[in-house]
């Protein structure tokens, strides 16, 4: 087991082919049906730790230092700390039945979870682990999303086919947006004009205006070859710049390579079966992939469009992060 | 629920949620949708012996919390827009007498309704309503002819037909090239309609149906032939046992006793379903939880059909923004819309008979083993006409 600090860890993506990348640290990756995090060392792709956490591990992000990785684990209730640098547990807050996905304010004091058994939106502060507030919404809550701003927080609700926007400073629903049948995730602009939310059953991204709250635009995803139920949009994932987004397509095992700006589909990745969790490297030349039905992790080169390896981790990987 | 107890309104959607800043303006007159759910005092599908048997064949108990289900679960799409919904129950002890709930509840404004019966009570029903401006539908026959001749506009269908589920389990055999089949056929008048359509299937996919053996329930030695699982099964040659059992009782003693070591399936060892509550994709394991809870039992076939029947008028009504009945219906019918059943596909009532079209679910006792249609079984338009009566063989004049 490595107790090197992250940040004094010399690597480079050279065995994948990314030239220039520097600063690459450990990939995690939480397994629903492990109850455990798995943390790989960026270069050599090996298994550093596998930590326990609470049971059914899911959505996953750091603090805003970066010092601190929060992992819901769902059918415990709670979200788990983990110490970046020691890779232990350190604390865990409860937050009630069945949480899924999670933001956190921009300042780093609050959580906004999308409780699933509840049809709710919990606001918990971190620091005292009480709650601020719980905003009803429409059943199966699923992706949550912070404004650049932290002025508003986007909320999914995979049953109701709707967008709550909630105003975070009275932590009340501002609009109930309509869009595509199971929506899922977000992606946000840097400037926050533009929200974009993935929907799964509709095959679909819906592009949503950041101040009007109004549909902009959709674009459907149509990768040849796949019957249109097996095109399952559920993760995204935007270049900082707000140039390039990626989308996970699930049961098409593919990531389809959208130029944001002008809402066109550059490309398709071949990645593992039923993609849904990813996430980018700091220098955004590599995307991580987790794929639910095939226990691994595509490792793709953004520049070549390709994957350059696969590894397996736990059962049912849902989520994951780098900490680079 | 008490027997003939007239109606019960419960409202779902009503000043539960505080909803700040809603932008209902111009809502504040709620219309409402109800459902009128009709079933019958007594029905023999529910017997607590064909329950407590846990046949595979048969749901878990009534399907009545299915609606309960979609209906608390729509309470957010309801009030967006701006629409009461709630559930108006009748029983009654025969089709006439289900005839008088609907007419009643119809009086007093209800126009959708779910009826929980077997086939000739919904055809008998449903042939008293044919024309007017009202959506029935079916939730737990599977009766083919509903589909066929005795077919209506108003007459719509979320459980699969016995052709859908004999089509699933043909796509699943040929797939395994389990391809030569020896059918027990059980005495009953849905045995039959079960077991013909198996044949239709075995046609369809290119099975072949080694033999047909009547079997009853009977331990009369002058009837062994007939009762006795060794010698029904004995002097024939086939990769697999299909049982046409409506009832379940004589095909739980079927598995294991075959004088071949051959898989049984159709009413029991691997059955085609509209749901089990083993399905854990799609949302599945959040729904099967939400039924549980309200129903305390497991949700099956009809519980499924129940909840996705109002789930398809608050579809609509989501869409079209409102309890219009003339929109909410053509919207519902029409070729756009999108019906998440939970299931993974994008369901949509068949314009020809209106059957929703859906995938179906090969189930053992405990687990999913395989979803239909099954990889490689094409279509031009839509692999989920793959499953039941396809346009070009659809018997339905509406």
């Amino acid at each position: 087991m490595s107790l090197v600090k992250a940040g004094a860890l010399v690597l480079s993506l050279a065995c994948c082919g990314v030239a220039g990348a520097k600063d690459s640290g450990r990939v995690f990756v939480s397994s629903e049906k492990d109850h455990a995090v798995t943390v790989l060392d960026g270069k050599s792709l090996e298994v550093v730790k596998v930590i326990d956490t609470g049971e059914r591990p899911r959505h996953m992000q750091f603090s805003p230092d970066r010092k601190t990785l929060y992992v819901v684990a769902s059918d415990s209730g709670r979200i788990d700390l983990i110490d970046v640098d020691t890779l232990a547990v350190t604390k865990s807050i409860d937050v009630g039945e069945d949480p899924e996905a999670f933001d956190v304010g921009i300042d780093g004091m609050r959580f906004y979870i999308s409780m699933e058994e509840d049809a709710a939106i919990s606001v918990i502060d971190i620091a005292s682990g009480e709650q601020v507030a719980e905003i009803e919404v429409g059943e199966e809550p699923e992706g949550v999303r912070v404004s650049p701003d932290g002025k508003t927080v986007y909320a999914t609700s995979e049953v109701a086919s709707m967008v709550h926007v909630i105003d975070a400073a009275t932590n009340e629903i501002r609009s109930n947006i309509t869009v595509g049948n199971r929506p899922r995730r977000f992606a946000v602009t840097p400037d926050g004009s533009e929200v974009w939310v993935t929907s799964e059953l509709a095959g679909e991204v819906t592009i949503l205006d950041g101040k009007t709250d109004r549909i902009k635009g959709t674009i459907p995803f149509k990768p040849k070859g796949f019957r249109n139920e097996d095109v399952t949009p559920v993760g995204i994932v935007m270049t900082r710049d707000g140039a390039t987004a990626y989308v996970t397509l699930g049961r098409a095992n593919h990531v389809a390579v959208v130029d944001v700006a002008k809402r066109e589909i550059e490309d398709y990745i071949l990645v593992g079966r039923r993609a849904w969790g990813a996430t980018l490297s700091r220098d955004e030349k590599t995307l991580y992939v987790v794929n639910g039905l095939s226990d691994d992790l595509s490792i793709v080169d953004t520049g070549k469009r390709r994957v350059l390896k696969s590894v397996p981790v736990g059962r049912v990987p849902y989520g994951v992060v780098v900490d680079d | 629920m008490t027997e003939a107890a007239g109606t019960m309104k419960s409202v779902v959607g009503a000043g539960v949620l505080a909803l700040a800043g809603f932008g209902l303006a111009g809502n504040s007159l709620a219309a409402s949708i109800d459902f009128g759910y009709l079933s019958l005092s007594r029905d023999d599908r529910y017997h607590e012996d064909r329950i407590y048997a846990r046949n595979l064949a048969q749901g878990e108990g009534e399907p009545e919390p299915g609606l309960a289900v979609a209906l608390r679960e729509s309470r957010f799409n309801a009030k967006a827009a701006g629409v009461e919904l709630g559930e108006k129950q009748a029983r009654a002890k025969d089709g006439k007498g289900l005839v008088e709930a609907l007419e009643r509840l119809s009086g007093e404004g209800t126009r959708y309704f779910l009826i929980d019966a077997p086939g000739p009570v919904v055809a008998e029903v449903a042939a008293a309503v044919k024309g007017r401006d009202l959506l029935l539908f079916n939730i737990s026959a599977h009766d083919d002819a509903l589909r066929q001749e005795l077919c209506q506009a108003n007459l719509l269908h979320t459980v699969p037909s016995h052709a859908m589920r004999a089509d699933a389990m043909a796509q699943y055999l040929v797939s395994k090239k389990w391809r030569s089949v020896l059918l027990l056929r059980g005495p009953l008048a849905e045995d039959a309609l079960i077991a013909k359509a198996f044949e239709r299937s075995a046609k369809r996919f290119g099975i072949k149906i080694e033999a047909t053996r009547d079997f009853i329930l009977s331990n009369d030695p002058r009837e062994r032939d007939q009762g006795n699982v060794g010698l029904l099964t004995s002097n024939a040659d086939y990769d697999v046992v299909f049982v046409a059992d409506s009832d379940g009782e004589f095909a739980r003693s079927v598995p294991y006793r075959t004088v071949r070591p051959r898989p049984v399936v159709g009413a029991e060892g691997l059955v085609a379903t509209g749901w089990h509550w083993s399905w854990e994709r799609n949302g599945a394991p959040q729904l099967n939880s939400r039924f549980e809870r309200k129903a305390k039992a497991r949700m099956g076939e009809a519980g499924w059909a129940a909840w996705m029947a109002a789930k398809t008028v608050v579809e609509a009504m989501q869409r079209t923004g409102g309890a219009d009945f003339g929109k909410i219906r053509d919207y519902l019918l029409g070729p756009e819309i999108t019906i998440d059943g939970f299931k993974g596909h994008r369901l949509s009532f068949r314009s020809w008979n209106h059957q929703l079209r859906q995938p179906m679910l090969l189930a053992t006792h405990n687990a999913v083993i395989e979803r239909a249609p099954i990889q490689g079984f094409m279509h031009q338009t839509n692999t989920l006409d793959t499953l039941g009566f396809d346009q070009r063989e659809s018997q339905c004049k509406f």
